[in-house]
């Protein structure tokens, strides 16, 4: 694409509601400040009502922000309405003009840029082999399948060649099998088009498929902007850390300091790890243990007692109580491992520098 | 917290939308000027009409006898009307859609709840007067009644019932059908009987619906012109008396004042029904049918409900054939033979009927299409688009729903006959044949405007947001996206219009001057004058129009209409 590429970046931007019911006013966005680089897959993740698509509607023209400014590349776009901005948004339900063929719903917007004849067919015959659907122009959108569907809304906002373009949870709509088809298929047209790309999603596997940067959202503000890596490994807090896969919080003061690791006790047991500069002696903290990140073993670590010891396949699930804090672990590979049964006592062991000290 | 910035950012993207802004200006200046104004200067003129400010020209209007007896009867009809036609309308509904009925009998339903849209207001009038009248056939001649007297209050009652019970009918059809078998199921399973499940089931869901059923049917009794006026005799209803101050007694101001006194109780009920039933209607059914419902094949449940339906269906059918027939005996009520066609000959050489035909052809074919797209536009902006205004052009176009014809027309009297305000300012059109067209106008926006309402809600918003984010304008969103996927409710909005229009006699037979000749007003003359035959040679034709107007859209639907498939999309 010849065009030069775009970033977004939101400064300050709040947006206030009206819950109909007690017409209290609400903040659905606040003071939330992002800066998204040009060329790359950024996903605003979260649970709903957490503010992700009222920001992804923001920045495509249709709510307008109380405060703050949306610039696109270095041009402010607060006043332009939704035609005029230079986004292009995919429908959570597509969207599609029922109305129209493939063709004349991939074509719409160049039509509407008075683009000539002979260049609208030649594009659109080009954006259609991109998402694999050449031979079906002719075809009227509800002789699609779903995942056609959500090809053919790709194609209509790729081929307008916008600066950024815009995912409204674009494949919640579609059975398991195929999100996951879909979702490798929507980054390589994002890399090979290298276009700058936000996507809104409330599916965390989703956003780890397919980002460079996740943006986690809570309540209205920025939890947590980061790589897939750097949020699932080091999450700022609880909030993060439970979106993100599976975490186990463990609890307890800190007793001593030597060097780069500290010391806490964790239901009555000395925990020894990595911990960072700022930890106060005798004050309270959370360590994050990823279920996959521990094992279980007759001696040595965190003494523990089994509560549920579940088959599932590629894992063993347990279950342990240290103290009375519950532990979810997934034992690998289970196979030539000794499985423990509920109400055997054994150990809870893992590697210091595989948790996190929030 | 400041919402100020959003606020003003949305108004400045609505400014960047000239069209659209105009767009909104014209519709308001509309409305206001053609809805709001009309009414406004009632109130105006009912309290300073005669010069000073007070409650006088009401005082003497309470005091004459004529008008009170106006207003209990036209209540005792209207209530007695609305129960009637929404229990005959339960009755054919439940009947339709509980029992297994025989094709025949479902074919008589079908006609019985089309005829009423497609024939003018009066028909009925006019066949229970041939039928059950002096010289009526079924009196007369079979029965060898002499002094039947069909004039007053139960012909109105009868005709009004029998005119406005579909529309309960239909009303009731659509509820039913909202309610969900498993219910009914789960009553009978524990061991309630038939008539049980309807008394504790089935009445119950229905009754907000039955009292909405009830009282649009008030309204409609309430507001009616047509029906009174030909069969009332000397029962005088509000509508015809307010007719009668303007055209006999030439007291504008006592008529503006009596119009006033209509309007307050037509909006009274509107705003019952519109703002406490209809939510209660959609709170208590709001549920899809999960599936088919088992369809009642108890003979003794199937067979009387099947043979009182379909009599009362068939005696209604009688009743409109009785029109054209009526046109076609040489003299009603003396000879019967050999059928003619002298009177639709003499319509056209003698009573200037192509005239008439041509001018309500025309003014009806002028106003529809202005209707149609008036009244998608407002259910576009009211269903679509945010803007400060809305609220007031939703109100008044659904305000128009509650306003009798022969308000409107008062209203249109007072307030252009001297310009708007008496000032001059517009008098030009007072008596021309763009009044007629704005009355016709505004008439019909209230259907148009909720049909097209309910059609646009069920369009996911997401599909025009597309077609703005791909770079549309409003105005090319509202023609290459909106306007296509409503074709359907478009085109029959327009056929309504042009039906309503057409057929529409109340606010017209108070503007229309003798340079226009039109049908509805003709037939009211001629049936006045007792030359019956003349009046159904008139009905004849238009019923003819209106049924042909009907007939087109339907197959032009079916043709290039928007397709089932894509609807379910």
């Amino acid at each position: 694409m010849a065009k030069v590429k775009k970033g977004v970046r939101l400064e300050h931007i709040s947006k206030i509601y009206q819950d109909p019911k007690t017409g209290k006013e609400f903040y659905a966005v606040k003071d939330t400040s992002l800066t998204i680089e040009p060329g790359s897959f950024v996903t605003l993740l979260g649970p709903s009502g957490c503010g992700k698509t009222t920001t992804l509607r923001m920045i495509a023209g249709f709510e307008s922000p109380d405060e703050g400014e949306i610039y696109l590349g270095d041009e402010p776009i607060n006043e332009l309405t939704p035609n005029k901005r230079d986004t292009a948004m995919v429908f959570q339900s597509y969207a599609l003009l029922p109305h129209y063929n493939v063709f004349d719903n991939v074509a719409y917007g160049l039509k509407l840029r008075k683009v000539p004849k002979d260049e609208i067919k030649e594009r659109v015959m080009k954006i259609l082999d991109l998402v694999e659907l050449t031979g079906m122009e002719g075809r009227m959108t509800n002789q699609l399948s779903g995942g056609q569907q959500q090809r053919v809304a790709l194609a209509r906002a790729l081929v307008i060649e916008p600066s950024v373009l815009l995912f409204d949870e674009p494949l919640s709509n579609l059975d398991a099998k195929l999100r996951v088809t879909m979702r490798t298929e929507i980054r390589r047209i994002q890399q090979e088009v290298g276009i700058t790309a936000i996507y809104v999603t409330h599916d965390q596997s989703e956003a780890m498929a397919l980002s460079d940067n996740i943006i986690i959202m809570s309540k209205g503000v920025v939890a947590q902007m980061g790589t897939p890596q750097e949020i699932y490994y080091h999450p700022v807090n609880e909030f993060v850390a439970d979106f993100i896969g599976e975490a186990n919080f463990l609890k307890g003061p800190m007793t001593g300091r030597d060097g780069k690791f500290v010391t806490l006790n964790i239901e009555g047991n000395p925990l020894r790890l990595e911990g960072r500069d700022d930890m106060e002696k005798g004050k309270e903290y959370t360590v994050v243990l990823r279920p996959e990140a521990a094992t279980l073993a007759d001696a040595g670590g965190l003494p523990c007692k089994v509560v549920l010891s579940c088959f599932m396949g590629s894992y063993q699930n347990y279950h342990v109580k240290v103290g009375d804090t519950l532990v979810k672990l997934e034992e690998h590979n289970p196979k030539n491992k000794h499985i423990y049964q509920v109400g055997d006592a054994c150990c809870l062991v893992f590697d210091p520098a595989s948790v996190h000290v929030l | 917290m400041a919402r100020g910035q959003g606020a003003a950012l949305d108004r400045k993207k609505l400014m960047a939308d000239p069209i659209m802004v105009t767009t909104i200006v014209v519709l308001i200046t509309f409305l206001t000027l053609f809805i709001l104004y009309p009414l406004a200067i009632l109130l105006v003129d009912s309290f300073v009409g005669d010069g000073s400010f007070g409650f006088s020209i009401f005082k003497r209007i309470f005091a004459m006898k004529s008008f009170t007896r106006a207003i209990t009867n036209t209540l005792k009809v209207g209530f007695v009307v609305g129960i009637l036609s929404a229990l005959i309308g339960l009755l054919f509904a439940y009947v339709e859609v509980y029992v297994r009925m025989n094709k025949f009998v479902g074919g008589l339903f079908k006609v019985v709840s089309m005829l009423p849209v497609v024939s003018p207001p009066f028909v009925l009038s006019l066949s229970m007067i041939m039928l059950f009248g002096r010289a009526g056939i079924i009196t007369r001649f079979l029965l060898h009644i002499y002094d039947n007297n069909v004039y007053g209050y139960w012909g109105i009652v009868i005709v009004q019932t029998l005119t406005f019970f579909p529309v309960c009918y239909m009303m009731l059809k659509g509820l039913l059908k909202n309610i969900d078998p498993s219910l009914e199921e789960a009553a009978r399973d524990m061991g309630a009987g038939r008539w049980k499940v309807f008394a504790d089931v089935t009445l119950p869901l229905m009754l907000p619906g039955l009292g909405n059923a009830f009282l649009v049917t008030f309204i409609e009794s309430i507001a009616d012109f047509a029906n009174p006026m030909l069969i009332g005799g000397s029962y005088d209803t509000l509508a015809t008396t307010i007719y009668l101050q303007i055209t006999g007694a030439y007291d504008k101001a006592g008529a503006a004042a009596m119009a006033v006194v209509l309007l307050c109780i037509t909006l009274a009920m509107f705003a019952v029904q519109k703002y406490y039933l209809e939510a209660k209607t959609a709170a208590t059914l709001t549920g899809k049918a999960s599936r088919g419902r088992m369809l009642i094949e108890d003979r003794s449940v199937k067979i009387p409900l099947t043979i009182f339906c379909g009599l009362a269906a068939a005696f209604v059918i009688l009743m409109y054939i009785c029109v054209p027939i009526g046109a076609l005996f040489p003299t009603w009520g003396r000879h019967f033979f050999p059928l003619t066609t002298k009177w639709f000959t003499q319509v056209f050489t003698r009573y200037k009927g192509l005239k008439a035909f041509k001018d309500s052809f025309v003014l009806s074919f002028i106003s529809a299409p202005i209707t149609a797209l008036l009244s998608m536009i407002i259910s576009y902006l009211v269903v679509k688009r945010k803007f400060k205004a809305k609220g007031f052009i939703e109100a008044v176009s659904m305000l128009a729903m509650a306003v009798p014809g022969t308000v409107l027309g008062v209203g249109y009297i007072r307030g252009f006959s001297g310009g708007v305000f008496h000032t001059g300012f517009l008098q030009g059109i007072y008596g021309t044949g763009l009044i007629l067209v704005i009355v016709f106008v505004v008439r019909s926006l209230p259907t148009g405007t909720r049909s097209g309402i309910s059609a646009l809600r069920q369009i996911d918003k997401s599909i025009e947001e597309s077609a703005y984010d791909m770079g549309a304008d409003s105005f090319k969103v509202f023609m290459t996206v909106t306007l296509p996927l409503i074709k359907d409710s478009f085109l029959s909005g327009l056929v309504t219009a042009f039906v309503r229009s057409i057929t529409a006699i109340s606010a017209i037979i108070l503007l229309v001057t003798p340079s226009y000749l039109l049908i509805t007003v003709q037939i009211n003359e001629f049936a006045e004058k007792g030359s019956y035959s003349l009046a159904c040679a008139f009905a004849t034709i238009l019923i003819i129009i209106t049924y042909s107007a009907v007939l087109l859209m339907n197959l032009f639907i079916k043709h290039f209409g928007t397709s089932k498939s894509m609807k379910e999309d």
